[in-house]
């Protein structure tokens, strides 16, 4: 048994921190105030190869396993929480379905450029009614000659504006139950509506979709009629992983700063981490960032032996999302009003960390799959 | 086009380093990492290679304890292969030895065009490698390159220099040793340090190399004595009550750098 990752992913841990800190770190401040998002810099993550990891080399990938990717996440996160969700989407909900349920073709035609991150791809569940319930989709997909033609309209969809998007993958209810469909940007009857103002991942891009006869041919159909619901079941529970690697690198960045701040900070004669106050609620949080950092990787290994991670996913996903929201809450305690005030990183993460707990399955989501899975009856 | 870089394996400058007190040597024990000042050599291998069209860039290290993760980096980066000569027998080579033992492993590594070398290692300062090696191979020797180009079988380099750069060339095969900033280095890419672990790294000793004698008795040198660099003295603060700059004017014009 090892507890620790091979040195391959320590060293490309270290290549991302570095990249992260010199690359990213200077300019997150400013892309936060300005609601701006920086494509050189999604870009240049492409460069590095990092949208890449999990895809063979055939298209243009990595071949590299998860843990990988949530190393990868977890670094830019702990700089960037808004690049570390434009990461974790473009490769988790963007490529990953083209590539786990695409054609030949269709990999052909989008999967390249979406690997090496010269271009974003987004995926559109949620709506306007219904997010939780996914099952209740209401928007639908029309046959028509040898198109399908589609309506209505999807809510909160991350990297679907950007100005290297490429494609919107996204589901609608046909005859056979609720499939899925590839839209290209740029798509007559694909509306981008404006982007949202949101509390936190400002950088990150947001955006409501209206499908309006919205027609797309049927060569964009993404895996067999009816099964979309089905298949981005197990899209998620991948993202779920990878949304605990980015939650681990925000509380990981709260307790170091808190860390470093606990020891600079002077009060009543002396640093404010002697006082069991302040040092006891960041031992605290070094738990919970070492429990995080344990269901994450458990979790990425699990998936890397080809196990089922249904479970682990939502365990890992609840625990390290709830961990990092609570380390934003310690680390604005320790840095007093400074925590408070936009220029201190910590308030930053206070406001990005809040997401984690709704995207990708709410708390209550994950809680009702590892519930289902204790054998409990069910609602 | 084939080049080799040196390059050089040091303890983490973030790291506060230690000398061990029995020879004054800084103590390089655990995991070491590329020295920057080697990585804009290994970028400038990289590219001269690709602009060259062909060829590839090998790597020589001489590093205690089979250390190899500062190479795996290079690699990352892209250089095809290297040789590591690790051997208990060359702590305390000198700055002489070290370029012998290096000139002997990259004439391990076939057809050499150029070979690239930082000014210094960031860990010991001698400054001076890089020249020996290109004597101990009989090759033509520049130091400081602010720049680098490869014209046929010439290479241009600009030079640098206290007043601004000169322009110099020589013939290749050449040893040519590289400032920090000449390019920008690359990060590894994710393929890269995948692909880094399979390349080949030849491990060799000095003896291998017949190189002999090596380390301490090999060396010219001795470290007698390690002295505390003295506290730095408190700056002058000059008041402005008007004639602020009058005073600063003198006080420079005093270290004579106006
Ligand atoms: C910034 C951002 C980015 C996003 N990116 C994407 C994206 O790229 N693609 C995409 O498809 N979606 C995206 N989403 C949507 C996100 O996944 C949903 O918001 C989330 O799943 C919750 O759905 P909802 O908002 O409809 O809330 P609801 O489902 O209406 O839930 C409201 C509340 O009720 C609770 N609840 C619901 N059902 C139950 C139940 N059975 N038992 C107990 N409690 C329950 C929920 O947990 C929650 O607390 C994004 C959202 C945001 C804010």
């Amino acid at each position: 048994m090892s507890w620790e990752l091979a040195e391959e992913h320590e060293a490309f841990r270290q290549v991302v921190r570095d990249f992260a800190e010199k690359e990213l770190g200077p300019h997150v401040a400013r892309w936060d105030e300005e609601h701006h998002f920086p494509v050189e810099a999604v870009q240049a993550m492409g460069d590095l190869g990092l949208f890449g990891i999990v895809f063979p080399e055939e298209w243009g990938g990595g071949g590299g396993d998860f843990a990988s990717l949530c190393v990868a996440i977890e670094e830019i996160g702990r700089v960037d929480q808004s690049m570390g969700i434009t990461l974790s989407a473009g490769v988790g909900l963007g490529a990953n379905p083209i590539y786990r349920f695409g054609t030949d073709d269709q990999r052909s035609r989008w999967l390249p450029d979406l690997v090496a991150g010269r271009a974003l791809g987004a995926f559109g569940l949620t709506e306007p009614d219904g997010g939780s319930d996914a099952g209740a989709t209401r928007s639908t997909a029309r046959p028509d000659g040898d198109d399908w033609v589609i309506n209505g309209s999807k809510a909160f969809i991350t990297n679907s504006g950007t100005p290297i998007t490429s494609v919107v993958t996204v589901t609608a209810r046909t005859d056979d139950g609720i499939s899925a469909f590839v839209v290209e940007a740029g798509t007559t009857g694909l509306i981008v509506e404006p982007p949202y103002r949101k509390m936190g991942w400002h950088a990150s891009d947001t955006h409501g979709l209206t499908l309006d006869d919205c027609r797309v041919p049927d060569a964009n159909r993404l895996g067999e009629l009816g099964s979309g619901f089905r298949n981005f079941l197990t899209i998620l529970d991948d993202g779920r992983v990878a949304i605990s690697a980015l939650a681990l690198g925000c509380a990981r960045a709260c307790l170091e700063q808190s860390v470093a701040y606990a020891n600079e900070r002077q009060a009543f004669g002396g640093p404010i981490g002697r006082f069991q106050g302040v040092s006891f609620a960041l031992a605290d949080v070094a738990v919970a960032v070492e429990n995080a950092r344990n269901l994450t990787y458990k979790a990425a290994w699990l998936k890397d032996q080809g196990r089922p991670i249904g479970t682990a996913a939502a365990m890992a996903k609840l625990y390290s999302t709830e961990a990092a929201v609570h380390a934003t809450r310690v680390a604005t305690q320790v840095f007093g009003g400074a925590g408070f005030i936009d220029e201190t990183p910590v308030s930053r993460f206070y406001r990005d960390a809040k997401i984690l707990e709704l995207g990708e399955g709410t708390s209550e989501i994950q809680r009702i799959v590892i519930a289902r899975a204790l054998g409990l009856p069910q609602d | 086009m084939n080049v080799i870089v040196c390059v050089k394996q040091i303890p983490d400058p973030a790291q506060v380093g230690s000398l061990d007190p029995t020879d004054n040597t800084l103590k390089r024990e655990g995991k070491l990492i590329l020295d920057e000042s080697d990585s804009y050599g290994v970028e400038m291998a990289l590219q001269l290679v690709d602009t060259a069209g062909g060829g590839e860039v090998g790597l020589v290290s001489m590093a205690p304890n089979d250390e190899m993760s500062g190479l795996r980096t290079a690699l990352a980066m892209g250089a095809a292969k290297a040789v590591l000569v690790s051997d208990a027998e060359l702590a305390g080579s000198d700055a002489l030895t070290t370029a012998k033992v290096l000139a002997a492993a990259a004439s391990r590594l076939g057809d050499i065009d150029l070979i690239i070398a930082g000014t210094e290692s960031s860990d010991g300062y001698t400054g001076t490698v890089p020249e020996q090696i290109a004597e101990v191979l009989g090759l033509p020797s520049i130091t400081f390159a602010k720049s680098v180009a490869i014209d046929g079988g010439t290479l241009r380099v600009n030079r640098q220099t206290e007043a601004g750069y000169d322009e110099v060339t020589c013939p290749l095969p050449a040893v040519v040793s590289v400032t920090a900033g000449v390019v920008e280095p690359r990060y590894p890419s994710f393929k890269g340090i995948m692909a880094a672990k399979s390349k080949p790294v030849e491990k060799v000793t000095a003896t291998d190399l017949g190189v002999t004698p090596v380390g301490w008795a090999g060396a010219g040198q001795q470290i007698v004595e390690v002295a505390a660099a003295p506290e730095r003295e408190a700056g002058e603060i000059v008041e402005d009550d008007g004639d602020a700059h009058l005073k600063i004017v003198e006080f420079l014009d005093k270290l004579k750098v106006i």
